[in-house]
This record gives C-alpha cells, structure tokens and sequence, in this order.
C-alpha cells in the first residue's frame, strides 16, 4: 500500500508540472503578440514602421549625392467613406533631409467619424530607414460632417538605407475606428 | 488473470449509466473509437456535399457561401472530431494494456474528457441552423475574414475549439501519467511499445500546443466582442499575426495527427512480417527529432504573406530537414520487411499502404518546403493532395488498420477477412482515384476552397469526385465489418497473430473488463 | 443553382484532353513537358523566373521519383520475395548501425544539393529595387483594383472584375441557357495592362480581407493583407494575355475573381495609357452632364450587376439576412438622398462598402436610378451625377 501511495504522490507532482506547463503555454500564446512586435520592428516585416522620431537638423548631415524617390499612396479600407488621398504623388529627396508632403481627407457623410491611419513601407529592406517625425496616423483623426482636413506628415530618409534600395514607397490604409473608439470610449467610462 | 482489491472484481454497470458513469479505459476507449467514427461520417457527408459540388463546372447543388460552411466544417470534423479523438480511443483501449497498467492514471478525468467532446461537436455542428449559417473562413480561420467579417455563429466555433481542447488536454496529461507512472516493473522506457512512445510524444505536443490555439480563439473573442485589436490593423494589431500563433498551433497538430500513425503502423509490421522492428532506437530518436523540428516551421505555411528574406530561408530549410527522421523511419519499416516471413492480412494490407501512400504525402511535402516552388503550389490543390495523402492513406488508414488488428483482442471474435480485404481494396483505389488527380489540378493552376472552376479542371474535378463517392460508400462496409465483428463470429485466441508480441496478447481475447490488476513481470 | 443532373455536353477541348490522359498515364515519366500542355504539370511561364521555378519543381520532382523507385523497389521486392505463402523464413536481425547511419547521411547531403539552387532563386524573387513601372494592387471583396503609380497626369486607376456572366456559372436553364465560354471564370472586364520587358513591381494590399494574387506563368503569388504592403515583381518578355485568380479564401465569392494581365509591347502600353487617362478625364467630366432615363438605366444595369448582383442578387431580392432585398426596401424606394448616401458612404459594421471612394459619379447616379426602378421597384424619379457630387461635396 505504500507503494501505491507513493505512485498517487507522483502521479500528482506530474499532474500538476503538466497543469503548469498548459497554463504557461495558454500565456506563451499571447506573448507572441508583443514578441512579433517586437520581431517585425526589427526586421521590418510587412512594412511597418517604427514610431514618432526627432529630427536633429544638421545640413551638413544631407547626403546630396544620392537621392531617393519617395512614392506616396492611400487606400480606403472597404467601409471608409472619406476622400483620402496624398497631394503630390511622389518626391525625390536626398538622405538625411527633412521633407513634408501632405494628405487630404474629406468627410462626405452626414456623422462625424473618426479615422484611423496605418502606414506600411515597400521595400519591407527600407522599412526601418524611413523615419517620420510627424505624421497623421500616430493619432486618430476626426473629422465633422462635410469637414476636409490637410494632414501634413514631415520624414526623413536614413543615410544608413541599403545601397540598393532607390526607391520607397509609402502607404496608407485609412480604417473607419468611429464604432471601436465609441465602444471603447464607452467602455472605460462604465 | 485479474487478481487484486476486492472492489475491481465487478463487471460493467448494465443500460446508459454504464457509459455516462463508466472511468473503464477500455469502456471510455470504445465510446472515443465509435464518437470518432461517427464524427468521420459526419465528416465524410460534408467531403461528398464539396465533392458533388464539385463534380461538374457551374454552380450545382449548393450556395458559394454554403460551400464554404462545408469546407470548413469538413477540416474541422474530422481533424478535431474524427483523427484525434480516434487516437485518443486507441491509446486508452491500449496503453494500458501494452505497459501493463490496471487503467489510465486519472480514471475519472477519463471520463469527463470524453464527455465534453459530444458537447463540443452538437455544439458546432448546430451552427449549419444559425441565422448566417456555419463558419464559412476555413478551418485555418485566417483573420480578418474569421473576425470583422465572420457569420454571427463565429462565437459558438469558439467556444466549440475550447471545448475540445480542454478535451485533448486532459487526455494527454492522462497518458502522460499514465505512461510515466503506471508501467509494470521491468517495462524500461526503450522496452515499450512504439505506439505507446509515439503517443507519450504525441501527448507533450498536444499539452504544448492546444493552449496556444485556445489562446488565438480567446484573441478572436476579444477581437470580436470586447473591441480589442490582436489582428485588426485599424487599432494596431496585425492579421498575419494570427496566422503566425494558428500554425504554431497548427504545426505540431499535424504531427500529433500522424506521430500515433507512425505507433501503429510500428506494431503491425513487424507482426505480420514476423521479424523484429529494425531499428527500435532509431525510430524513437527520430519521432523526437520530428516532434522538435515540428515546433519550428510553422510559417513553411505561409511563404506567400511576404516574410523577409532570412524567414522564408530559414523556414524553408527547417522544414526540408524533417525529410531526415521521417526518410529513416520509412527506411526502418521496409527494412522490417526485407528478409521477414510475410502474410497479407487486412491490418498490413492497410500497414502497407499506408507506407507507400504515406511516403508520397511526404515527396510532395518535401516539394513544398521549396519556398520559391511553393510560391506555385500554395493554396491550390496540390495542397490539398499533399495533406489528404499524408491525413486519409495516413493518419486514416492507420486507425482502420488498428481497427483490424486489435478488433479481435476487444470483440474476442475474428472479423470476417475476405470481407476486411474487400473494404481494403475499395479504400486503396477511392483514395487514389480521389486524391491523385488533385496533385495535377494543383499542378495545373487550380486554387483550393472554390466552388466552380475553369473548364480545363473538369475532367480531374470529375474522376476525383467518382473517387470521393466510392471511397465514400466503402466506409459503410467498415462500419459493417465491425459491427459483425461485435455480434460474433470466429472466436480469436489471446495471441491472435502468429507473429504478434507484447504484453496485449498475454491476456485472453475478448481482454477481461479489469486487467493487469496485478502488474505482471516484463523481462 | 438549379439542381440539376443533367450531365451537359462537355466542350470539345475535353474529349482530346481525356484520350491524351489515357495516353498520358503511361508517358507519365517521359516528357513533363508534354504534360504540363495537357494540364497534369506546372507550367513553365513566361518569365526567367517563372523558368527557373519550374526547373526547380522538376528538380525535385525527379529527385523524389528516383528515392521512390529505389524505396518502393524495395518494398515490392520484399513483398514478393519473403511472403510466408513461399516459405520464406524469417532473418533474426534488427539493427544494423552502418545500413542506420547512411540513410540518414544521404539524404541530409541530398537536401543540401535541393538548399542552394532553392535559395539562389529565392533571392532573386525577393530583388524588387529597380522597377520601370509601380502598380498598386488592391484586393476588394471580390475584385481587383489596379493603381498605377506616376506622376503625371491623370491617375489611372480601375477595378478589374469577373467578366463570366450568371447564365454559365449558374447553369441557367431553358431559353437564358448560355454555354460556358473558353474562358469560363477566367475572364474580366478590364484586364491589367503591362509593358513587355520592363521591370513591373506589383505593390499588393487589401481594402478588406486578405486575398492573394496569383498568376502562374509570372510564378508570382502574394498576400494582399489589409493595412499592409507587401511588394512582387515580374519582367515579361513576350505580349499576351495571361490568367490567374485569387488564392486566399477570401469569403462567399473566393472563386470569382480571376485576374489578366495583358502585356502589351511598349507603344502599345504608351497609346493605352495615354488613352486611359484621357478617359479618367471623361469619366470626370461627365459628372457635370445630365443624362436620360434610358442612359441612367442601362449604365445601371451594368453596375449594378458587375458591383452589386453578387450579394443583393440578379433580382434584387438578397440573401438576407447577410445581404438584404433591394425590392421594396426602404433604402430603394424611400427619399433619394438616404439611398445616395447608404451607395457612397456605405454602412458601418455590415458588407455594404463606401462606393463613393471606388465608383465614378456617373455610375453611382446611373446605378441609383436603376435600383429605384428596376428590381421590382418604380420610384420614378432619377439621380444624376449632379447629385452625388453634390452629396460628396457636402
């Protein structure tokens, strides 16, 4: 008998080592959410970019001799209604000079909305070397009914950005967030 | 035989309570086995609803939308429904009795673990009579189109997925105790059985894995009802996260759904080959070795959704590598053959084919790991060939072959063989004459999950759907089969097979209720 | 979606094809490039990639046919040789280290031999810098947009949508029975138009869910992924028409949206683009004109079945609840302006777009129009371009 009372004892150290390693793996599941952040920021993978960064001016910085082309585009995501779009098409701007071009966006609709932009750079390569010191989509934009709104987004190219790379192109998907952010809104009031 | 405390020497309980109640492996591994069979059946009616759909060009029976309840619901059944739970079936009918332990470890979380699986399926399975009908995005349920834009029913699917995998959780701890702690003195771990080591690694997977998709069904559920954005881009999240937390899941899930294949198919050659497995050590260093390569080629599944170039790399070469192991163990079974005394009975006919069917499941596999091939073959119907062979003449016909095999040893009476071998040969040609022209509609640039095509698909579409239908119907002469066996028939002996060994065919057939009361001696 | 069993006679590019693949089955080793016309094999293309992808696919091909005939050679050997029906007697061993340790090492010195040529090519599929022309390419339940990015002129944009009508894929029956086409579900209205010989870099997102772009003689394949820009690229040499279709379940009608490209010689792109934009300009213009009823409702028809025939159905009457009837609604024969502003703005939480950021003025009002009185409906009253300016000036 105390054999089997021996083998009770492990089967439940096993048992609960097992139970154990179910609960961290439930939790693994959910840190691979800030650790794919933190992997796409790192490889720049699908484009995205990092966040707000300063700008320290230093002409002197500006390498000439070589340019890049900017492309710019915007894209509506499905339920979004505003007229959206970029002002000037493309630029040609040198590494390590600040520019800024600027978005139009219009609300056609009868609500206000809020709208929400996400940027995404190509080459995914180049990613990483295009910095924006300001820029629409780190906030939410809202706008009143019939309202339009010139955005400006002011970035620099990275001296550091690959040889081969010539050309980035920078895009944005405008998402219509007026029913998350309400409920949202909503929800840390209650 | 059954000696030991007093209050085992009961038979079973009589009528329904028998069953609700029962903490008997071998009661709680029939239910599993016939759940699993009906869900395979269920599974099948949904395979034939796409297949006749299918069967000519133009839109036939059934609504696009409805076609897609279908395909998703047919992944769903038979990977959660059919595959899984019959192996759980046979590792609780025979763990036990291949270590020489009395019972599972944990009799009573037996029984809920079984239990819970019929609410989970009625559950999913009333979906198709939602208002918006069943999950229509897969059975992979790729974000956004399983959250922003999934039927209203979506939340019932989760719950569902949580359900089983509550399930297969508690069955694996289960084994897991089971097998480490349960085994008859003398039963070393390099002495047991290969089923009962495939499915000692097939439960750690299992306990690493299914957490991980109950954790991106729980991020759906936040996603969809509590505003928060895992996969919505809007609010900062990203879809193709939720592709790179399902295939860590959906990885490994593979391999438990073919590791236990592997256990079987182990036991049934050397048997019938009369000859000692070839390289026992070999075959359990090289299931481990799949079952660790299996964590780390995951996104092998998604080489289309723009990974960078070091990922695509890795991926790629990672998952050429499980080529290895598996190379060796099919190397392994045939060498078991060469030079054996070899008779063809229903069991190995299935063990065979699952080893020539198996290993084509595994070239194209290999071909697929060629990340800038893939780029060709993903989501198309060479897809769809590769995991059929490697799930159906795999994972399927090594559970029929199980079936045979033991069903003597359960039933205590002989299945009919000329019967068995018919069943056989219906399986092995449906399978290919549905299966093998996929690879060339694939090849030919057909895409996976659509309900019409182009006309140079039809005359493929059309021979794989006769193939589906015969394949199809054979089952029902199985379910005969088996049926027959239960009633009666030629009374087995306790060794069954000539070439038979292991600690099973020890006890007299049908087993007793309780055995093993007492551990017996393994030299 | 009639039921039927029908058997329909098969077109006659079958009966060909099906003797070929009697004859097929035993060439099966002998001339893939003979198979790959009859449709068994993939495709060698008409890129240097998509060359060198097929090459690939052989490659391997012929490597995994070589271990098969060397393993199931054994196999069946075995199965004939040591059958106990023929008294064969059992051998006793069962391990054998050296036999253990070369097929481990073979086949690890053979995957290295499939590693380098894989990643060579991959390499060069992943080299996009110094691209002649950019395309933006949008997925949209369940069409295609293309954008070409440029800086001059008029932007040229457009959907791309299935050109196959109902009456072949829906099998319809009796006097509206229409036989399928050589293209059958491999059609669009406006194909994409490319350049031969010029680096084309495809940039490829998504408005809604993810879709894939997928055509095979490019051997090009790439998620188009909502919120994020993922980039392919093809050179094409030779001018023609080239087809392909969504490869990423994409919801109800994954099946229905092909893709075609059409790669014009480099005259031939200039005149079309020039052309293209010079109808951008038209098509703006046109918002100020006012049109008839008759011009209002046949330009409706076709929008209406090319944007809004697959969810609220051929005659109106939906799919509710997903999709809800037009006829008698109170959307479609309620006051014009909720009807306008439901078209361009769309609504929330539904599948109902914004097509005030995908469609023209002209074909809003002409589609507008029809909904109010054809479906069932009679309105009677007529929305001009006019209007939907006006609304989307507000």
């Amino acid at each position: 008998m105390a054999a089997a009372g021996n083998q009770n004892l492990s089967v439940g150290r096993l048992v609960g080592k097992l139970v154990l390693t179910v609960a961290a793996m439930f939790g693994f599941g959910f840190a691979m959410v800030p650790l794919y952040d933190v992997f796409c920021e790192w490889t720049g993978l699908n484009g995205k970019t990092g966040g707000q960064v300063v700008y320290e001016a230093d002409t002197a910085d500006i390498d000439l001799a070589r340019a890049v082309t900017v492309q710019f585009s915007a894209t509506n995501n499905a339920g979004m209604a505003w007229d959206f779009r970029p002002l000037q098409n493309q630029v040609v701007v040198h590494p390590g000079e600040l520019n800024e071009v600027k978005f139009y966006a219009h609300n056609p609709t009868a609500a206000r909305v809020i709208g929400q932009a996400v940027p995404s750079v190509s080459p995914s390569a180049g990613a990483d070397f295009l910095h924006k010191t300001e820029c629409f989509c780190f906030n939410q934009q809202v706008l009143e009914p019939g309202e339009s709104i010139e955005m400006p987004v002011r970035f620099f190219v990275d001296k550091a950005l690959p040889d081969d790379v010539h050309k980035l192109t920078l895009s944005y998907t405008l998402f219509d967030v007026t029913q998350n952010f309400a409920e949202t809104a909503q929800g840390i009031a209650n | 035989m059954a000696t030991g405390h007093a209050e085992h020497h009961h038979g079973p309980a009589t009528g329904f309570t028998r069953w609700l109640y029962t903490t008997n492996h071998k009661d709680i591994g029939s239910m599993y086995l016939w759940f699993s069979f009906a869900m395979f059946l269920l599974g099948g009616v949904f395979a034939l609803v796409i297949r006749a759909e299918l069967f000519q060009p133009g839109l036939q029976f059934v609504d696009p939308n409805f076609f897609n309840q279908m395909t998703t619901m047919h992944g769903l059944v038979m990977v959660f429904g059919a595959v899984m739970p019959a192996f759980v079936g046979l590792a609780n009918w025979m763990i036990p009795m291949m270590i020489g332990a009395p019972d599972m470890a944990l009799p009573r979380m037996n029984n809920w673990s079984f239990w819970i699986l019929p609410f989970a399926f009625t559950m999913l399975a009333s979906t198709l009579f939602m208002e918006g009908g069943a999950p229509n995005f897969g059975w992979t349920f790729y974000a956004p189109l399983s959250t922003t834009y999934a039927p209203a029913s979506v939340t019932f699917f989760i719950f569902a997925v949580h359900i089983m995998g509550a399930s297969s959780i508690m069955g694996s701890i289960n084994i897991i105790a089971t097998i480490q702690n349960l085994r008859a003195p003398g039963m070393t771990y390099m002495k047991m059985p290969l089923f009962v080591w495939t499915w000692l690694i097939t439960a750690y997977l299992l306990i690493a894995v299914m957490p991980v998709l109950a954790g991106v069904v729980t991020m759906m559920l936040f996603d969809i009802h509590f505003g928060t954005s895992f996969f919505s881009a809007a609010g900062g999240g990203d879809p193709v996260l939720f592709q790179h937390v399902f295939w860590f899941f959906g990885h490994p899930e593979v391999y438990i759904m073919i590791l236990p294949a592997f256990g079987v198919v182990s036991e049934i050659i050397p048997t019938f080959s009369r000859k000692k497995l070839f390289g026992y050590d070999s075959m359990v260093y090289a299931t481990s070795s799949i079952a660790f390569l299996s964590f780390i080629v995951w996104a092998h599944h998604m080489f289309t959704t723009g990974m960078p170039l070091a990922g695509e790399l890795f991926f790629m070469y990672a998952t050429m590598l499980i080529a290895v192991p598996t190379g060796v163990k099919v190397f392994n079974w045939i060498t078991t053959m060469f030079r054996g005394s070899i008779s063809f009975e229903t069991p190995m006919l299935f063990a065979i084919a699952f080893v020539v069917l198996f290993t084509c499941g595994g070239f194209t596999g290999l071909m697929l790991a060629i990340a800038p091939a893939d780029f060709q073959y993903h989501d198309t119907y060479f897809v769809v060939a590769h995991f059929h062979y490697v799930l159906v003449p795999g994972a399927v016909f090594s559970i029929m072959a199980a079936a045979y095999y033991w069903l003597p040893k359960w039933t205590g009476n002989m299945y009919d063989e000329t019967l068995g071998k018919v069943h056989f040969w219906l399986s092995f040609v449906g399978i290919n004459v549905l299966f093998f022209p996929q690879h060339f509609l694939g090849l030919s640039g057909m895409p996976r999950r659509i309900p019409d095509y182009a006309l140079q698909f039809a005359d493929f579409n059309m021979i794989s759907s006769v193939g589906a239908f015969l394949f199809g119907f054979s089952q029902l002469l199985f379910m005969f089969i088996v049926l027959k066996t239960v009633m009666g028939g030629k009374k087995a002996t306790a060794q069954v097979w000539e070439g038979a060994e292991g600690l099973e065919w020890t006890l007299p057939s049908p087993a007793p209720y309780h055995t093993f009361s007492t551990p017996p001696a393994v030299k | 979606m009639l039921p039927s069993l029908s058997i329909k006679p098969t077109p006659a590019v079958h009966s060909g094809r099906l003797r070929a693949l009697a004859a097929g089955f035993a060439l099966m080793f002998a001339s893939p490039a003979l198979l790959a016309e009859w449709g068994i094999n993939m495709t060698e293309g008409v890129t240097a990639l998509s060359a060198e992808t097929y090459s690939l696919h052989m490659l391997i091909f012929w490597i995994c046919v070589a271990i098969g005939v060397l393993v199931y050679g054994v196999l069946i050997y075995s199965m004939i040789a040591y059958r106990k029906s023929r008294g064969a007697v059992p051998a006793t061993f069962n391990h054998n280290t050296t036999a253990e340790i070369i097929w481990t090492v073979i086949p690890f010195l053979i995957l290295i031999g499939m590693a380098v040529p894989s990643t060579r090519v991959l390499t060069q599929i992943y080299d996009s810098s110094d691209s002649d022309l950019d395309i933006m390419v949008t997925g949209y339940q369940w069409r295609w947009q293309y954008r070409y990015l440029a800086d001059d002129g008029a932007e040229v944009t457009f959907f791309s949508n299935l050109a196959t009508p109902p009456e072949q894929y829906e099998n319809y029956e009796g006097s509206l029975a229409a036989e399928k086409g050589e293209n059958y579900l491999l059609e669009v209205d406006e194909p994409l138009v490319i350049p031969a010989g010029k680096k084309v870099r495809f940039l490829l997102t998504s408005a809604d869910v993810i879709h894939s772009w997928w055509v095979p003689d490019f051997s090009v394949k790439k998620d188009a992924i909502p919120g994020f820009v993922n980039e392919s690229w093809v050179r094409v040499e030779q001018p023609g028409l080239y087809r392909g279709q969504c490869t990423e379940l994409c919801g109800r009608l994954h099946g229905f949206m092909p893709i075609v490209v059409e790669v014009k010689e480099q005259a031939d792109f200039d005149a079309w683009y020039a052309e293209r934009q010079a109808a951008a300009q038209r098509i703006s213009d046109a918002a100020s004109q006012t049109f008839t009823m008759e011009q209002l409702m046949a330009q409706g028809q076709t929008v209406y079945n090319t944007y809004c025939m697959a969810c609220h159905q051929a005659n109106g009457q939906g799919l509710p609840p997903a999709f809800p009837a037009l006829t008698g609604s109170a959307i479609a024969t309620g006051p014009a302006a909720d009807h306008i502003n439901i078209v361009l703005n769309g609504k929330q939480g539904t599948a109902m777009a914004a097509f005030g950021t995908q469609l023209s003025a002209v074909d809003i009002a002409s589609v507008i129009t029809f909904e109010r009185n054809a479906l069932g409906n009679s309105v009677g009253d007529m929305v001009q371009p006019v209007d939907i300016v006006q609304a989307q000036a507000q």
